[in-house]
This record gives structure tokens, C-alpha cells and sequence, in this order.
């Protein structure tokens, strides 16, 4: 097997993840597809790293995974206080964007 | 001397500004200022025209360049004054007889309240025309074309409380609006054509330019000159004019300010000379209104409105002058003067008539009034012999010589427009005589008896006829003096040919029938009017009531008809032409306009789709724009 | 080791792709298409750790710890317990409400997917130098390495940007009281000045045969009351239905058992 199909199986991720957050309403779903896709750009860097020999590619996503943890820590935050004043956790609801 | 020359005009506009600014209190001396102020301007004019009698002939014009008034780079326009033998003549008429009028008015007006406000607007005039005859550029005598429009506006409807004077005055500037754009497209032509529109350069300028062009600015030139002075098709202001006060019908509307056209015409006579289409346009405008002015003075029973196409028809004389070139313009601007003095009279004289019978002006409750105010009946018959042409009197000179021109101007037309003027001799000596039998001959319509059995109410005042004060009176007697001698002055030894010449240049017209055949025919057909006049007004006792006449009488009633024809092709045909436009704005411009926003409405209505505020349908365009990104991409790498 | 320096991988490596490759692609399906949320959560913990497998046989021994620690341990927990704290029961409706939605969707993560495996595949990736060397001294030596030297700054930012996020979480949802708490005195006094309910608030399901508290006590005439409902519950909409129907099968199943028992009904006892 060659090691490229890892970075088949991260563009399919990616774009399972990205589908996700474009079909689901619940804001917490769309966040983890967030997530799912974050997941798959790992997985491609770290393909990567070891297509080139050098540990930069793991870095970047070592990167990744400390930007994604701040990420979730606000959006949940976002989610919660969302969650209060509204009572929905849908994205729909927050429709206020039009006239 | 040139500095005095901003003195004329200084002296009535100080007059002006003073008396319209002052207040009530320059009631009781306003009058009298502005009359002084006027007689110093004829004072300066005559200080001038003996300083110019002492010249050669060639070197008499004066300039004064007062100051650069618009300095472009290009566009020069100066406020420079110009005094030749033209402007020096139409000076001391202006001045002269505007004082005159001055004199007059303080006893004809001396009952109104508003007499200071009058001297104000008569000194506002005499401003505006001398600055008018003063300017050595065309948009300076632009400036005072149009004070002197404003002026007789304000004079016309002086008595504003009287609907038929404000509607008269308005009618009077709107018509006059109408050749103002002729002149201003004409100055306009000129700067395209010339780069300049000072009187040297351009007249200089006219031998090298185009015909059509010349054609082009002379005819603007005419129609200005038509709305200035009430030719035909401008003619419709003049006789609503007569709304004003007596004085401000003599002075402006027949003295004066109607003689501004001629003056431009004879002024621009090098464009006119360079254009012979343009002249000959010129010319059958004056036969036209010459016979028009007659006709209508034949039918009118007010005797201002019966002077007031008298007034069309003699300017049509001097238009018809003008527009024969150079063997016209001498005699244009002489009648224009022997006219200014005995037209003057005569309008002065209808003023004392109306002042003695309590500001009647219909001729059929005269009658008789010789005996009543003698010394109004000797100046005016006085002026009434100088228009008809009576020989050795000045409107006999004047008009004959014109005749002359005219048959002189060659070929068939030649005849018809001498044939023409010959008619209009005619038929001025036919109603001349006409108002003369009705206002001072016959029998005593105005009595009381006479009175009420032709119509009028039983509360009818019966006028005692008297004659009017000696300040009145005084300003008759000097025009009447004038009606008498000018023309022969003038006449006698060429003076005023030689005069004038240097300025309007002049050849001797060769009649295809010599000047004493023209004189005899002139003479002929003067007795002929008269005679006619005698005849039908004379012999017979004049009908206190009008009887209803031919259809040419009628139709000359309603001034033959012109504001019915313009009420029809103009108004009529302005609100068709409007109400087409307006469905026209309404239908394609509007529907254009309209179209374009409701179908940017539309399309933005659909776009506003796509905003739908849904996080979710944002995220599919920006997925969709990565997409298309990595899209191009990947063709830019695979080609 | 050596195995990672080659056009292709062991036999092993291979095996291992597919299954678990297979088992990820599923769990991510799983994560976009399960109803409720939670099962969403653990589908997605689950391709996580198949990914932290993933990377370590790729050779990113520390990144595929961390995976597991970090991810699955503590940011999918983080996610379980919001999951939690807004309604674990809760399922979401899977019926489109935007117009087209689903398919451009569809259509773009299909595309999108599309043009990703033809730029990999077009990019003829057949050599891999693998991690033999980087590795040598060490997976974890060589990135603290590469972190505390060549991106030293950019481990300085994040490290910021951590703790900006952690200040920004907590004013996010750190709500400021206005106003004093009211004692309890106070508020029995407002509820006596109001008027609209003096009693204490009834309790749930005192009324039915259930007792669990997220079910309305019913009232004399059989419907339910909202009143005797946590108030938080009721926000959530998590309120157990006890329908009528429910109720008439109940006493229908009573009254099976008490003709099968030969047993008097409860009204005759009663008397």
C-alpha cells in the first residue's frame, strides 16, 4: 500500500466533516464536524511528515491541535451563552443576519 | 472729455437708486430731483455735442474704458462706453425729450401717491437706454437692452392695482423675453464667430466671415430688434402698453425705447450690409408692420391705442430704412428723431386731452375740444401735420426721403416696398386726420346727454374740459417746435447726412423715378387720407356709438387679430407641444427610468434570496468559493 | 522503522489502513448523520482514536499521544459535557428547512472531495522518505526540538492565544449578578403580593402513578401540568409526555390484572 492513501482518507474526512457542518442545525454537530475536519488536516500533515523525512509537518499540526483546543474552548462558550438566551442550540434560529 | 461720458448714465442711475431707496422721504422733492438729474444728463450731452461740433468729422467718436467687467483669458468683456455721432444723437433725443417728459409728468402725475416711485422708474429708464446707445460692445448694450425692458415693465404696470396693467406689463416683458433671446443668441454667435463682441472688432470683422453666419446673427440681430420695437411678429406688447401712464407711453413707446431695434439694426448695419437675405428679411418686416400699425391705427377708437399703431407703423418706416443698407440708415435714424419729437407731442397732447376729461380715452366721447384747451390743439395739430407729412414740416422730410430709398432700393422690389410706403403715407394721413376730427372737431360727444345716449351709465360724470398746467404745456410747446423745424433743419443742406455719415456710411440711392415724381405721389396720397378721413369723420357727424364695420374694421379692432393668433398657434400649440412632451417624460423617459429601477428592484429582490441570514447557506457559498479556488488551481498547475 | 521509508508500507501497516480507514470513514458518517448529539460525540471520539492510531503508525509517536489525551480525553468530554449541559436527550430534527440546502451540500463536499483526491492523485506522491533519520534522536526530542528553536515564537503565540481563549471563555459565560440574590422572605412576599399561585409549586407526577421529575402531575380533569415541571427541564423541552392514551392503557392493563386476579377494582374497595 502506498502511504498517499492516508491523504485520500483525510480529503475524504475533510470533506465528510465539511458536508456536516453544512447539513446539521444543531450547533454542537456542526462543531465537532469543525473538529472532524481539523482531524483530517492533522492527518494530512502528519502524511506529509513523513512523505518529507522532517518533523515540520508534525509540528504544524501539533499547532493545529493547540489552535483547534482554544477554538473549542470559545466556541463552546459561544454555544452556552447562545444556549441561555435563546433556548435553542440550533443555528438556524440566529437567522438575525437579513432584514 | 471722455469722462463726462459716464456721467450721462451716472447722473439718472444716481437718480434711480436715490429715489427708489429713499423713501417717503423724498416724497415731496423726488419729483423734482429726478427731473434735475435728468436735465444734468442732457446738460453733459449737450457739453459733449458742442465739444464734438469742434472736431473733424472723422475723429469725433469718443471711447472710455470704465473698467474690465468679465477678464478671462479669452473672454474679454469691458464696460466700455463708446460716443459717436449715432450714440451722440440718440443722447440728446433720449435725454432731451426724456426731460421733457420729466417736466410733464410733475403735473400729470401730481395727484398720484406714488410720484416718487414714478420719477424713480423714468430715471431708471433713461439710465438703461443711454447705456443701451452708450456701449461699445454688444453685452453691454445687452445690459441696458435689458434695464430698459425692466424699466418699461415696471412703467407699464405703475399702475399695478389695475388687472389690465399688470397683465399688459407681463405681456409687454414676455414678448420682449422672446427677442432678448434673440439678441443673446446673436452675441453668442457673434463670440463663436468673432472671439469678441465689442461693435469695432466685429463690424471690421464682417468681411471676412462666412454669409451664413452673418445671415445667422443678423437675423437674431432682427428678432431682437422686432421685440424691442413691437415689429411684426413681435408686434402683440405695444398696444396693451398704452395701460401705462400717458408720459410713459410718450417717452418709452414712442419716443425712445422702440427705437432701440432701429438703433441696432443701424448700429450692426456692417453684419446687415455683409447678409443681403438677412436685409432683405429686414425690410419686409418694416412693410409689413408698416401697413399692420396703420391699419390697426385706423380702427381703434382709444386714442392712445389709435397713437400706439401709429407708432408700430412709423417704426416700421425706419425698420424698412434700415434694411435698405446704407442708402436707409441716415434716414432711418432721421425719422426716428423727427418721429421721437412729433410722436412725443402727440402723446403728450392725448395725455392733456385725458387730463382734461377725467382720463377718458375713447375718441367717440370727445369732440369739439378746440375750444377747451387751445394750446393742446395747436401742438398737437402740429405734430399731427409732422406725421402725416404735411410739406415743410419735419415728418415730411423725413418720411419722404425714406419713400425715396425705398423706390430706390431697385427692381421689383424696389416698387412694391416703395409702393408700400406710399400706402402707409396714405393710410397715416387717413387716420391721423381721423383722430384729429374726432378729438378736436365735431360736435361735443362728451356731454352728459350725448354721453348716456351712446351707452354710458347713468352715474356719468360729465368732464369739464380745460387746459392743463403750464409744466404740461411747456414740453408740448418745445416738441411741437421740433415737429415743425427738425426735419427741415436737418434736411436743408444735408446736415444730418453729413452728420451721420462718417458712422453709417451712406450712398445716394437712384430712384427709377426721379425725387420729385416720389414727392408729388407723397403729397398725392396725403390729401387722398386726408381727404378720405374728411369724408367719412368730417362731413358727416361721428356716431357716439361704433358701428359694427367690415371685417377688415373689426378684425383691425382686435388688433387684427394678433393675440387671437398667438393665443392659437403659440399657446394652443405650447400646451400640445408641453402635453406631448409630458406623456413623452411620462411614457419613455419615466418608463425608461422606472424600468431600469424596477427591474434592479427585481433583480435585487431575488438576489436578497441568497441572504437569507441562515449561517448555514453562507457556509455553502464559502465552501463552494474554496471549491471553485481549488478548482482553478489545480487547471492553473494542469496547464 | 525502516518500513517508513518506502514507496509502499508493510503488509501489516496495510491491513490496518483499511480496516480502521473503513471504520473512520463510518464514524464520521456517523458523526453527520446521527440525530441526537451524544451518539454524534462518540462516533466522532471514536475516528479520533483511529486517527491517533493512525499517526503513530505514520511515525508521530507524541502527536498520536496527544491525540488521545488531548482530543479524546479532554476536548470530545468538553463537548460531552455541553452536550449534557443543554439536553442529552434532545434530538435534532433531520428534515431540511432551507430550500436546497442538502444538496448543494451534497454537491460541494462531493466536488470538493473530488478535486482534492484528483490534486493528491495528479501530485505523484510515490516516494516517501519516511521518518527514519527525524525520528533518530528521538520522536519527541526532535519536535521539542524544532518547537523551542525554529518555532519558538510560534509556540510563544499559541501559548497566548491559549490563555486569551480560556479569559475569552470565561467572560463568554461568566454572567455578572446586577442585583442582591432574594432572600427567601422576599420572595414568599412577592408571591403573596402577586397572588397568581400562593402555595408551594406542586411536585411532579403527585398526582399520577409515576414519580419520576420530568413528568407532569396531572390535574383532576387528566391533563398535565407544566407547573409541577422543573423549570430548567421545561426549557428544554424535556418533559416526558403522559398522554391520555398512555393513561387509558394503564387503566385498561389495571383492569385486565384485577378481572385475571378476581380481585375487587379499586373504586369497590373504596367503598
Amino acid at each position: 500500500m502506498n502511504p498517499v492513501n492516508y491523504l485520500y482518507l483525510a480529503a475524504l474526512l475533510f470533506s465528510i466533516g465539511a458536508t456536516g457542518v453544512l447539513i446539521r442545525r444543531n450547533a454542537i454537530v456542526v462543531f465537532m464536524c469543525v473538529e472532524l475536519m481539523l482531524n483530517a488536516c492533522n492527518l494530512a500533515f502528519v502524511a506529509f511528515s513523513r512523505l518529507h523525512g522532517n518533523l515540520d509537518g508534525q509540528i504544524i499540526a501539533f499547532f493545529t491541535m493547540v489552535v483547534a483546543a482554544a477554538e473549542v474552548v470559545v466556541g463552546l462558550a459561544i454555544i452556552v451563552s447562545l444556549f441561555r438566551s435563546r433556548h435553542s442550540a440550533s443555528v438556524d434560529d440566529a437567522s438575525l443576519m437579513k432584514l | 472729455m471722455e469722462n463726462l461720458i459716464a456721467l450721462l448714465i451716472a447722473a439718472p442711475l444716481l437718480g434711480a437708486a436715490v429715489l427708489l431707496c429713499g423713501g417717503r422721504a423724498l416724497d415731496r422733492t423726488g419729483h423734482l430731483l429726478g427731473t434735475l438729474l435728468s436735465l444734468a444728463s442732457f446738460a453733459f450731452g449737450l457739453v459733449l455735442f458742442t465739444d464734438m461740433l469742434g472736431k473733424d468729422a472723422e475723429e469725433r467718436a469718443l471711447h472710455q474704458h470704465l473698467f474690465s467687467w468679465i477678464p478671462v483669458e479669452g473672454f474679454q468683456a469691458d464696460v466700455a462706453f463708446q460716443l459717436d455721432q449715432l450714440s451722440m444723437t440718440f443722447v440728446l433725443l433720449i435725454s432731451g425729450v426724456g426731460t421733457l417728459i420729466h417736466i410733464y409728468s410733475i403735473g400729470y402725475m401730481e395727484h398720484d401717491e406714488r410720484r416718487r416711485r414714478f420719477f424713480g422708474y423714468l430715471n431708471l429708464f433713461l439710465a438703461a437706454m443711454l447705456l443701451l446707445v452708450l456701449a461699445d460692445n454688444y453685452l453691454l448694450l445687452y445690459v441696458g437692452w435689458e434695464g430698459v425692458g425692466l424699466a418699461s415693465y415696471l412703467l407699464i404696470g405703475f399702475w399695478q392695482h389695475k388687472p389690465s396693467a399688470a397683465t399688459a406689463a407681463k405681456k409687454a416683458f414676455l414678448v420682449n423675453r422672446v427677442g432678448d433671446m434673440g439678441l443673446s443668441i446673436a452675441i453668442m454667435l457673434m463670440f463663436t464667430t468673432f472671439g469678441t463682441f465689442a461693435f469695432g472688432p466685429v463690424l471690421e470683422a464682417t468681411g471676412d466671415t462666412g454669409e451664413g453666419k452673418l445671415t445667422a446673427i443678423a437675423l437674431m440681430l432682427l428678432l431682437a430688434a422686432c421685440g424691442k420695437s413691437a415689429q411684426v411678429p413681435l408686434q402683440s406688447w405695444l398696444g396693451d402698453a398704452m395701460e401705462g401712464p400717458t408720459p410713459v407711453s410718450a417717452l418709452i413707446h414712442a419716443a425712445t425705447m422702440v427705437t432701440a431695434g432701429v438703433y441696432l439694426i443701424v448700429r450692426s448695419g456692417a453684419i446687415f450690409n455683409a447678409a443681403p437675405d438677412a436685409q432683405l428679411v429686414v425690410t419686409i418686416v418694416g412693410a409689413v408692420t408698416l401697413l399692420f400699425g396703420a391699419i390697426v391705427g385706423c380702427a381703434k377708437d382709444d386714442i392712445k391705442k389709435a397713437l400706439a399703431g401709429s407708432t408700430m407703423s412709423q417704426i416700421g418706416y425706419m425698420v424698412l430704412a434700415a434694411g435698405l443698407g446704407p442708402i436707409g440708415y441716415v434716414f432711418a435714424i432721421m425719422h426716428l428723431v423727427t418721429h421721437g419729437f412729433f410722436k412725443a407731442g402727440l402723446f403728450l397732447g392725448a395725455g392733456s386731452v385725458m387730463h382734461g376729461m377725467n382720463d377718458e380715452v375713447d375718441m367717440r366721447r370727445y369732440g369739439g375740444l378746440r375750444k377747451y384747451m387751445p394750446v393742446t390743439f395747436v401742438t398737437f395739430g402740429l405734430g399731427y401735420l409732422a406725421i402725416i407729412g404735411f410739406p415743410g414740416l419735419s415728418g415730411f422730410f423725413s418720411k419722404d426721403k425714406i419713400i425715396e430709398a425705398a423706390f430706390a432700393k431697385g427692381g421689383t422690389e424696389g416698387w412694391i416696398l416703395g409702393s408700400v410706403a406710399l400706402l402707409g403715407a396714405a393710410i397715416t394721413a387717413f387716420y391721423m386726420t381721423r383722430v384729429m376730427l374726432m378729438t378736436f372737431f365735431g360736435e361735443e360727444r362728451w356731454r352728459k346727454q350725448a354721453a348716456i345716449a351712446s351707452g354710458a351709465g347713468e352715474d356719468y360724470q360729465e368732464p369739464h374740459p380745460h387746459e392743463s398746467p403750464k409744466s404740461m404745456t411747456i414740453p408740448m410747446i418745445i416738441l411741437a417746435f421740433g415737429s415743425v423745424f427738425a426735419g427741415g433743419f436737418f434736411s436743408i443742406g444735408d446736415r444730418f447726412l453729413h452728420w451721420l455719415e462718417p458712422v453709417t456710411a451712406h450712398e445716394h440711392g437712384h430712384p427709377p423715378i426721379s425725387a420729385g415724381a416720389v414727392t408729388g405721389a407723397t403729397v398725392a396720397v396725403l390729401v387722398l387720407g386726408v381727404a378720405a378721413a374728411w369724408l367719412m369723420y368730417g362731413r358727416r357727424p361721428v356716431p357716439a356709438v361704433a358701428p359694427r364695420g367690415s371685417l377688415l374694421t373689426r378684425a383691425a379692432r382686435r388688433d387684427l387679430l394678433q393675440d387671437d393668433f398667438n393665443h392659437v398657434v403659440l399657446v394652443r400649440g405650447g400646451e400640445h407641444l408641453t402635453r406631448s412632451l409630458v406623456y413623452l417624460d411620462h411614457s419613455l423617459v419615466d418608463g425608461a427610468v422606472n424600468g431600469t429601477a424596477a427591474s434592479v428592484g427585481g433583480l435585487s429582490g431575488r438576489l436578497r434570496r441568497l441572504q437569507n441570514g441562515y449561517v448555514r447557506s453562507y457556509a455553502v457559498s464559502m465552501f463552494g468559493g474554496a471549491a471553485l479556488i481549488v478548482a482553478a488551481t489545480l487547471l492553473m498547475r494542469a496547464v | 522503522m525502516s518500513t517508513l521509508a518506502a514507496a509502499t508500507t508493510s503488509t501489516g501497516e496495510a491491513v490496518q489502513f483499511w480496516i480502521l480507514g473503513t471504520v473512520a470513514v463510518l464514524g464520521a458518517l456517523c458523526t453527520i448523520l446521527m440525530r441526537r448529539a451524544v451518539h454524534s460525540a462518540l462516533c466522532l471520539a471514536g475516528t479520533m482514536i483511529i486517527l491517533a492510531v493512525f499517526y503513530l503508525a505514520n511515525g508521530a509517536y507524541f502527536l498520536g499521544i496527544v491525540q488521545i489525551v488531548v482530543y479524546t480525553g479532554a476536548i470530545m468530554m468538553l463537548f460531552l459535557f455541553v452536550v449534557m449541559l443543554i439536553g442529552v436527550s434532545a434530538a435534532d430534527s433531520l428534515k431540511e428547512t432551507i430550500k436546497g440546502q442538502r444538496w448543494l451540500a451534497a454537491l460541494c463536499g462531493i466536488g470538493f472531495g473530488v478535486l482534492l483526491i484528483a490534486g493528491i492523485g495528479n501530485a505523484s506522491l510515490t516516494e516517501f522518505s519516511g521518518l527514519t533519520r527525524a525520528n533518530s534522536g528521538g520522536n519527541v526530542e526532535g519536535l521539542a526540538t524544532l518547537i523551542f528553536t525554529k518555532y519558538v515564537f510560534a509556540f510563544e503565540i499559541t501559548g497566548a492565544l491559549l490563555i486569551t481563549a480560556a479569559v475569552g471563555a470565561m467572560v463568554l459565560t461568566h454572567r455578572e449578578r446586577t442585583e442582591r440574590a432574594k432572600t427567601q422572605r422576599e420572595l414568599s412576599e412577592q408571591r403573596i403580593r402577586d397572588g397568581v399561585h400562593l402555595p408551594p409549586l406542586p411536585a411532579p407526577g403527585v398526582y399520577a402513578r409515576h414519580n419520576a421529575v420530568d413528568i407532569a402531575g396531572l390535574l383532576p380533569d387528566g391533563s398535565p401540568s407544566e407547573l409541577t415541571v422543573n423549570k430548567t427541564l421545561r426549557a428544554r423541552g424535556q418533559i416526558r409526555d403522559v398522554s391520555s392514551e398512555a393513561l387509558n392503557d394503564l387503566k385498561a392493563l389495571e383492569q385486565r390484572s384485577t378481572e385475571r386476579l378476581e380481585r375487587p377494582t379499586s373504586e369497590e374497595a373504596s367503598k
